[in-house]
């Protein structure tokens, strides 16, 4: 049962990382189809910077600040110049996937995965499911949840960011930079998502193609099904990933494919956006540009 | 015939169709400028020569007889995703589901082909899948549709999320009940294969384009047809442009949307037949990956136009089937980059470029008219906002 937990807090952690970056980022009203973007750029940089330095520190460190600067290039696209969210968004993602792809083989001359570097985790399975409370990535995780929802509703900071995503007319008329607000925002989200980035290249102790897996689409799943609140985001962010590890404890008895565990994230989205348990309600203001 | 009030209707006719024109082809082109700058700068990177990589990403696809082949088989996907997604924007939505819509159109015509007795007329085959994989893609697309119209919901999500769904159901029957030992794809058809062009002529050598391609342009005729000369396809535009307008009109906004996404889902569903019916005669997993998204890409440069379509279709398959013409100089992986850079370079070149041609004309001194308002070559949601209808 314990195992049961810890696998499911382990899987949870690039969840519950991403999600909260989208819960900024959404909330400040730019939709987060760019988390897998983010996500993948942020492993990216941690494995080079981990592989380089030998310090899975500084690959964090340097995850970080690729995240960011793949979400600066999303700011100034759809900020700055007004471009739709959806259309860059998902060109960022997509540019993701062929700027690591490019650098993978210009820095390990591969083009499926790095060598192995310095992380956190025990790759082995078994002896892994308890050393990975060792890892501090784990715990960070669920510490930035809980900063962004002390963030969101506890600072002037957050106001304004629930201000720029609901009515950024009325922000704007009583003197919130709408835009530079969401500009912070937008880098926030890039650096909380490739935090989890990060986890998954350090705890798996090498970078491969196309890692992150939809997982940045998982974590917008659980922003829109836990209605952009981060007490129930990371509700869902748990329920998500306790169905992913009930799923690979219990592969062997074949009860249900796995492909039908893999659709749940989705589908309770689906069924969430369809209002069928309750309207979610997204920031008024989310994919509107300001002037 | 010197009637000063004529001349100024055809001057401004006239005046009217340059702005057009401008608009819709500059933006591409800027784009194209940066992205060609970004691929130097990646090609430096990798020490190479720029203009030998890009020389020989011309000789590897419209310079020999299997690359322009391979360009014509790529371009013909493209073309029906290219057209369900910019059929979608015309509508103000936004259809992200192309690719799971392809694959379950594929997957469909394959089952039919399957099913049909070994004897069955190949007329017959060849309709049958093809009504198979529109109806395959329009159900898939009929869902995000429906929701839209009865709840509201975005339809960017419902697709992004369903897309998932849709790929993991088809990947659990395929694995599960009819899948060839050892492979990923379903046994081949009996009937309903399409002739490859390279049987026509040795223009194609050996590459995968096949018939397929005309029923491609013929979509995209028929997509012409159909939002620039019927009732409905006006309704349709109308309510891309104005929604609430639309509305007052007279126009049910709720139900052009779910059409619009039963059509859209229906094209890109078509566009599986590329693959299934001319080239490989079964549904594999994964065939179409990136087609999808790829349409995106071809819907924003061809500007939502049909023939737009079918240009910027080449210009990507050229770019995808080059990436693997020199992939020895530089990693294919460019292409994926260069297809990203082209995408935000358009859509963040559009409102540039339609502010800076309002300048311009300003002060010119013959734009007093309101530019926004009269020329439009796209909807004015040439991106609409997902969720801001109610």
């Amino acid at each position: 049962m314990i195992a049961f937990l810890i696998q499911t807090l382990r899987i949870a952690v690039p969840y519950l990382f991403a999600a909260a970056g989208g819960i900024v980022s959404e909330r400040a009203g730019v939709i987060a189809l760019t988390l897998e973007g983010f996500m993948l750029t942020g492993a990216f940089c941690a494995a080079l910077g981990s592989y380089y330095s030998g310090s899975p520190w500084v690959g964090i460190i340097t995850g970080v600040i690729g995240g960011m600067v793949a979400a600066l290039l999303h700011a100034l696209a759809t900020i700055r110049y007004r471009a739709d969210q959806v259309v860059v968004g998902i060109a960022m993602n997509l540019l993701a996937v062929g700027v690591t792809r490019f650098f993978l083989r210009l820095a390990f001359d591969s083009s499926s995965n790095s060598p192995r570097i310095p992380g956190f985790g025990v790759s082995d399975v078994q002896s892994g499911v308890f050393s990975s409370l060792a890892n501090p990535l784990v715990w960070l995780g669920i510490i930035t949840m809980a900063a962004v929802a002390w963030l969101l509703y506890r600072t002037p900071f957050g106001l304004r960011v629930r201000a720029a995503g609901e009515k950024p007319e009325a922000a704007l008329s009583v003197g919130v930079p709408v835009k530079r607000v969401r500009w912070l925002a937008v880098v926030v989200s890039g650096a909380c998502a490739s935090m989890a980035g990060a986890y998954l290249a350090l705890d798996q102790h090498q970078f491969t193609d196309g890692m992150t897996a939809g997982r940045g689409f998982i974590a917008l799943a659980a922003v829109i099904f836990g209605k952009w609140d981060p007490k129930r985001v990371t509700i869902a962010c748990v329920l998500f990933a306790a169905a992913e590890t009930m799923q690979i404890r219990l592969q062997s008895l074949q009860l249900v494919p796995s492909q039908f565990v893999e659709m749940i994230p989705y589908v309770l989205t689906i069924v969430a956006l369809a209002g069928v348990v309750g309207r979610a309600a997204q920031p008024a203001a989310l994919g509107k540009a300001v002037d | 015939m010197t009637n000063p009030a004529v001349q100024t209707v055809e001057a401004e006719r006239r005046e009217r169709w340059r702005a057009r024109i401008e608009e819709s082809i500059l933006p591409p082109l800027v784009a194209l400028l940066i992205a060609a700058v970004v691929g130097d700068i990646l090609i430096i990177i990798f020490g190479q020569s720029p203009g030998e990589v890009f020389r020989q990403l011309l000789e590897g696809t419209w310079g020999n007889a299997y690359g322009f082949g391979q360009v014509i088989y790529k371009a013909t996907t493209l073309t029906f995703t290219g057209l369900a997604v910019a059929i979608g924007i015309r509508a103000g939505l936004f259809n992200i589901g192309a690719e799971s819509q392809l694959a379950s159109g594929g997957f469909l015509a394959a089952l039919v082909g399957l099913w049909l007795p070994a004897g069955t007329p190949a007329v017959i085959a060849i309709l049958l899948c093809m009504v198979a994989a529109g109806a395959g893609g329009g159900v898939v697309g009929a869902i995000p549709g429906a929701l839209k119209a009865r709840f509201g919901a975005s339809e960017v999500i419902v697709t992004i999320m369903l897309n998932f769904v849709v790929l993991a159901l088809l990947n659990y029957i395929v694995a599960a009940h009819i899948h060839v030992a050892e492979t990923l794809h379903t046994p081949e058809m009996h009937v309903g294969s399409v002739p490859r062009l390279t049987a026509v002529s040795a223009l194609f050598a050996g590459s995968a384009a096949n018939a397929t391609f005309l029923l491609a342009i013929a979509a995209a005729v028929a997509v012409w047809w159909y939002l620039f000369r019927t009732r409905p396809g006006y309704e349709l535009r109308a309510v891309g442009l104005q929604p609430d307008a639309a509305e007052y009109g007279g126009v049910h906004v709720g139900a052009v949307w779910a059409r619009t996404m039963i059509l859209s889902g229906a094209l890109a569903g078509l566009g599986g037949l590329n693959y299934v019916l001319g080239y490989k005669h079964y549904y594999e997993e994964g065939f179409g990956t990136g087609s999808g998204f790829l349409g995106i890409a071809v819907a924003l440069v061809g500007r939502n136009h049909p023939v737009g379509v079918i240009i910027a279709a080449l210009l990507f398959a050229t770019l995808s089937q080059g990436g693997l013409a020199v992939n020895a100089l530089v990693p294919k992986q460019m292409v994926d980059v260069l297809t990203a850079v082209v995408i935000i370079a358009v859509a963040t070149s559009v409102p540039e470029v339609r502010r800076a041609l309002a300048n311009a004309r300003r002060a010119r001194g013959t734009g007093n008219r309101e530019p926004e308002t009269t020329v439009n070559p796209g909807p004015s949601s040439q991106f609409p906002v997902p969720g801001s209808q109610p």
